[in-house]
């Protein structure tokens, strides 16, 4: 192993060979991960060098224990020694190297296993005492990282270690785990005294049973523990996706709400520009927090309720005046219904330019058969038979985009009595989104033209 | 008629002394309160004619409030405010008993006329609300429904649409009279109605369409 400072300075000492990458690997020097740890970290750690899942590294590791018959274990337990925590520049063993007590530790635990090892074989030898030996080195290592480790090691190693303590009286037993542990050592003599005594002119099934009385104790002896650590990790899950979130919260806070409350500071002295700034971010607001809909979202005006959330916004930012939206029902947009948006948001300009309103209400409700649009001033209104030839020219394009599609514009107006535009396109058969319907795919290409710019490249065909 | 007492609760002490300050002179204000068990107690102590209502409250929402005051006193009649607009925070405080539901953003002028009319027994949507309830009632009742115990309360009059349609479209009660040549009383009685469906319907699409709302 390498001096533990080539760690540190070194940028990339450890790219490896390409197959071995994937992409979402970090790149950076192997160091063992904090966050998703079940033990030292080493499989986190690998996990996000090599940009592999935690879970499929663990894998590989109890798989290459079982195939190595147990020399996974100290391979681990070495590894956790000699790589560094993530943020930390040494490695544990650089300080345990100069630990006198704790390598005699290390040296008196193996030694004391290598006695019970022995003696062990020489009774009664077989496969467990083949997997137990590598142990020996996995004890010598836990120690000196016991002894050496960051508190976050030893944290972990305690918790590793804490069914041990529950046999010792360590930790106070209560009534259940005494009896739990009782009936694991019942389950465990039997099932040992079983396989013992199961000679090879025994049937096959009667060390199978040993077996199973073996793993039992062992589950029922470990299995609450294993829990815990599991359910302990899910919570520092839980918790780091929390932090995230509140990241993200803060960011769009800041993004978006306080730079609007800065240049409202700025524009005291704008009344109307104050407004228009504190309904924008009210809406910006809303439609991310109560209807979870990013305001930048691209594909926004592929519906009716979309194109007249468009609408709305247009003209607040471009004139001032509130719009007053509400839409009942939603479906995809096609040809008809973009341009009957389209001429929608050209009698909502229009009413915020000419109208004088302090208010406009844009009303669109989706129905089985068609889609209507009104929108309505309280403004100053104008008599139809007057109508300046400029006004006119708008009134007539409106109407024009409605009939070409087969839809109809009626213009209710007089003067002081405010101006109210109805607009109506029967609908193809398109399947109904939202409401209470089911939803269908946004897949139609037809209405990403939005208003004001009517897509002519199909026109030909209506 | 004498000016309504009304009682405020809101969790936001700025927005309740901004209440306060606007509606001064045209309703007598007689208590403020901040969470659900203030707002009970203080209710219970003063019995206003109207409770003008957050839907958000920090201990169990609005709704909470209406349900428990509506176990003791009936006759405290209840105005829902909100900044959310979410139709699921609406349908349920208004299915809870709220007599009405106006944006936050409402004018004063119109908020002391909504509490007027909410102290008159009326009821008070404001055009969300109306598209709310023409969306949640829309198409008949479906099959996998059990219908209420009086059908007619799972569908709306074509009547009532038309009433909710131009309260949607920012109308006033006044203007929807003339428009649909009836009188504002029939406009009321028309909103009442469906207020009545709204809280009694057990259409469970309400439920579903709000959450659903929220989803898409």
């Amino acid at each position: 192993m390498e001096h533990p400072a080539r760690w540190h300075r070194d940028q990339f000492p450890h790219r490896g060979p390409h197959w071995l990458r994937n992409r979402n690997g970090h790149g950076g020097p192997l160091r063992r991960e904090q966050a998703d740890r079940l033990g030292g970290g080493v499989a986190a750690g690998i996990a996000a060098w090599r940009g592999f899942s935690p879970t499929t590294v663990r894998i590989v590791f109890v798989l290459a224990t079982l195939v190595s018959a147990g020399w996974g274990v100290p391979l681990y337990v070495l590894a956790w020694l000699f790589i560094p925590m993530a943020g930390a520049e040494s490695n544990i063993f650089s300080k345990a190297r100069t630990d006198a007590g704790g390598i005699r530790l290390a040296v008196g635990l193996a030694s004391l296993l290598i006695f019970v090892l022995l003696v062990a074989g020489a009774l009664n030898g077989g496969w467990f005492i083949s997997w137990a030996w590598p142990q020996v080195f996995s004890i010598a290592g836990l120690a000196l990282i016991w002894r050496n480790g960051a508190e976050e090691d030893q944290a972990t190693l305690r918790h590793l270690l804490e069914p041990l303590g529950v046999a010792t009286d360590d930790v106070k037993p209560n009534r259940r785990s005494a009896l739990r542990l009782v009936i694991a050592g019942a389950l465990m003599a039997g099932g040992l005294g079983w396989l013992f005594s199961a000679h090879a002119s025994l049937a096959l099934l009667r060390p199978l049973g040993g077996v199973l009385l073996v793993i039992a104790a062992i589950v029922l002896a470990l299995g609450p523990w294993w829990l815990r650590i599991a359910r302990d990790l899910a919570l520092e899950r839980q918790a780091k996706a929390r932090a995230e979130e509140r990241v993200d919260i803060a960011a769009r806070v800041h993004d978006s709400v306080l730079q609007t409350l800065a240049l409202i500071q700025r524009r005291a002295n704008d009344p109307q520009k104050v407004i228009q700034l504190a309904r924008m971010q009210e809406r910006e607001l809303r439609s991310w927090l109560f209807e979870g809909r990013d305001p930048d979202e691209a594909n926004e005006e592929l519906t009716v309720a979309g194109g007249v959330r468009k609408i709305q916004q247009d003209v607040e930012a471009k004139y001032g005046v509130p719009v007053e939206a509400v839409t009942v029902g939603d479906c995809d947009l096609d040809d008809n219904l973009t341009a009957l948006l389209a001429a929608a948001g050209e009698a909502t300009v229009n009413a915020a330019k000419w109208s004088g309103a302090s208010v406009i209400s844009l009303f669109a409700e989706v129905e089985a058969g068609e889609v209507s649009v009104v929108v309505r001033d309280r403004g100053k209104g104008f008599d139809p038979e007057t109508v300046p030839e400029d006004r006119k020219g708008l009134a007539e394009s409106v109407r024009g985009r409605m009939t070409r599609r087969g839809g109809t514009a009626t213009v209710t107006t007089a003067p002081g009595e405010g101006t109210k535009v109805t607009l109506k396109m029967p609908r193809s058969s398109l399947p109904q989104r939202g409401g209470l319907g089911g939803s269908s795919p946004r897949d139609d290409p037809g209405g990403s033209g939005g208003m004001g710019a009517p897509r002519n490249k199909r026109a030909g065909r209506a | 008629m004498s000016a309504p007492r009304v009682v405020l609760v809101d969790d936001h002490g700025l927005f309740r002394s901004g209440v306060r300050a606007e509606l001064g002179r045209q309703v007598e204000v007689v208590g403020e309160a901040d969470d659900v068990q203030p707002a009970i107690d203080l209710i219970g102590e003063l019995l206003p004619d109207v409770v003008l209502l957050d839907v958000h409250l920090p201990g169990g929402g609005g709704q909470a409030v209406v349900q428990a005051v509506k176990a003791s006193h009936p006759e405290v009649r209840f105005l829902a405010l909100s900044a959310s607009d979410a139709p699921e925070d609406v349908i349920a405080v208004i299915r809870a008993g709220a007599r009405g539901y106006v944006t936050k953003t409402i004018s004063t002028a119109e908020l002391a006329d909504a509490v007027r009319r909410v102290a008159a027994g009326d009821a008070v949507f404001s055009h969300r609300l109306a598209g709310f309830v023409l969306d949640a009632f829309a198409g008949g009742p479906t099959a996998d429904v059990k219908p209420s115990f009086d059908p007619e309360l799972d569908q709306l009059t074509s009547r009532e649409r038309e009433v909710l349609r131009l309260i949607a479209q920012g109308y006033t009660y006044k203007e929807i009279a003339r428009e649909l040549f009836i009188s504002t009383k029939t406009v009321e009685s028309h909103v009442s109605s469906v207020l009545r469906k709204l809280q009694l319907s057990t259409r469970h699409q309400l439920t579903r369409w709000a959450a659903e709302r929220r989803l898409t």
